[in-house]
């Protein structure tokens, strides 16, 4: 299979255009969406010792957008992810070609700072991770080991952390207990109030809610809906109607390769290529 | 892969075109009770409504099911909602049956006002539309689908004329005629909306097959169709 190059913004996509120009002027206007690029993806090759897990893939997000990276087990979603904080450079023998530019900086430039950017580029994990602390020494700790000493910095900070990541209500008059007692789907909006502290601009989400209820579920999707409007967010799922609940935009990856990607709602309602189609009425995957 | 999903879908198709083809039979029989002036037939096409309102009810409600069931994508999620909207297109289609074998009926005490020429082809013309319609949605063909919407000009000039017919050479000229010509009138409107209820159908055909909502802007269908020829 060749390589895909693919482009989501409809501005450059001509065929559509093509014909929306001609028959959908008044929609078209309402669909630009004109956001700021934030993050750009430059032929990037990823290779776990000799095997290529990502080949070639070529995409733009938009600030303060949501992407869904779907596709089947396997197919470099997660690896792809993690690419975007660097957080692959702790395994051993992996290797990376081509570039990712966030805000026009490429993050494997040698003058990069893996913590700066892992400061910038937050990640909450499949399963929630808290440190076996408080619930209020979660979230100020990132802020500590960053050499913060402001008391009452620290304090406002983490309240407005809990507030952002919809817990503060749950948890305000037990701040001080051990996040553990928390449950699944809290202790998840914890490690995103952990995760916002620092105040990151880019939100990696790796299968937030993969472990949750569907309650616990649906706050987390209502969160990231709020948090889109300060953060770029970047959530890979394999619940299709996740993502087509909670991303503006979805990428298929498939055994490495971006198939599409595209608006979300084309995506899920007419999809450009059959393979996408397949998968996303369940054909297989 | 056979999924459980296409078992249901075929489930859905085979009651859209029992539906479907309950509702040609409806067109059929209130023409010919018209031509023939029998309110017998007319009666029971009146009767045979309940049948129809019915397999209404099962097809919105599996539909409804599926998508809460299976919560489709893509075209299996087109499908199912052209499929939604198809029924009621259909179940329109045969009140307008009923309608018109009203209309009959009211008629059937006096002798014809005049042999019917343009009624009958409005007939003919709405039966073909709403049969190709159908026929574009089972084999999926935008290209019949796009010959329906296109022959709906066909029907609205048909419509005038048998209007302006009754109008000029009847209810203007002797208004005592109006008891025979305003059924005449109402049985031409009729026709002319099952015509248009065909090109709805086509137009979600339209849909389910390339994903273009032309309705309301059938513009679009002329220029989608001439930019995918040049191509």
């Amino acid at each position: 299979m060749s390589p895909v190059t693919a482009e989501p913004h409809p501005k450059n996509n001509r065929k559509f255009n093509k014909k929306m120009r001609l028959v959908m002027k008044e929609q078209d206007k309402g669909k630009k969406k004109g956001s700021l690029l934030k993050i750009k993806v430059e032929h990037f090759n990823f290779f776990y010792d000799t095997t290529r897990a990502l080949k070639d893939i070529e995409m733009q997000i938009y600030a303060n957008t949501v992407v869904g990276i779907i596709g089947p087990s396997g197919c470099g979603k997660s690896t792809f992810l993690r690419c975007f904080n660097r957080m692959n450079d702790i395994i051993r023998n992996v290797r990376y070609q081509g570039e990712i530019y966030i805000d026009d900086r490429n993050i494997f430039d040698k003058s990069v700072d893996v913590v700066d950017l892992r400061r910038n580029v937050g990640m909450v994990f499949q399963k929630s991770n808290p440190f076996p602390k408080s619930i209020f020494e979660n979230v100020a700790y990132g802020l500590k080991i960053n050499g913060v000493r402001d008391k009452d910095f620290i304090t406002q900070k983490v309240e407005k952390s809990l507030k952002d990541a919809v817990i503060w209500d749950e948890v305000k008059d037990r701040l001080h207990k051990s996040a553990f007692a928390l449950s699944g789907g809290q202790q998840q909006r914890l490690c995103i109030a952990r995760a916002l502290a620092i105040e990151p601009e880019v939100l990696l989400l790796d299968e937030p809610a993969s472990a949750l209820d569907p309650i616990a579920t649906s706050k987390i999707e209502e969160l990231i809906h709020e948090l889109k409007k300060k953060y770029t967010i970047i959530i890979v799922t394999h619940n299709m109607q996740q993502a087509a609940r909670v991303s503006d935009y979805t990428a298929f990856i498939m055994l490495g390769e971006l198939i599409e990607y595209e608006e979300t709602n084309k995506i899920f309602t007419n999809p450009s290529k059959k393979i996408t189609e397949d998968y996303v009425t369940g054909r297989f995957g | 892969m056979e999924r459980h999903l296409d078992d249901e879908l075929q489930k859905l198709k085979s009651n859209l075109l029992k539906m479907a083809t309950l509702t040609e039979e409806g067109i059929h029989n209130s023409i010919e009770s018209l031509k023939n002036q029998d309110s017998d037939l007319a009666e029971s096409v009146i009767q045979d409504d309940q049948k129809i309102d019915a397999l209404e009810l099962t097809i919105e409600e599996h539909a409804i099911e599926l998508l809460a069931l299976f919560q489709p994508m893509a075209s299996d999620l087109r499908f199912i909602t052209t499929g939604m909207r198809i029924n009621t297109e259909l179940e329109r289609i045969a009140d307008l049956n009923v309608n018109i074998c009203q209309r009959v009926k009211e008629l059937s005490s006096y002798p014809l006002l005049k042999p019917l020429v343009e009624i009958p082809q409005l007939a003919d013309v709405a039966k073909e539309m709403v049969r190709e319609a159908i026929d574009a949605f089972v084999r999926r063909d935008k290209e019949t689908a796009t010959k329906v919407i296109l022959t709906d000009k066909q029907a609205n000039e048909l419509r005038n004329k048998a209007m302006e017919q009754l109008m000029n050479d009847y209810l203007i000229k002797d208004g005592s005629t109006a008891p025979r010509a305003i059924p005449l009138f109402l049985i031409a409107r009729d026709l002319e909306r099952i015509c248009d209820h065909a090109a709805s159908i086509s137009e979600d055909v339209i849909y389910m097959v390339q994903a273009k909502m032309i309705r309301h802007h059938r513009e679009r269908l002329l220029a989608i169709e001439s930019i995918d020829s040049e191509e």
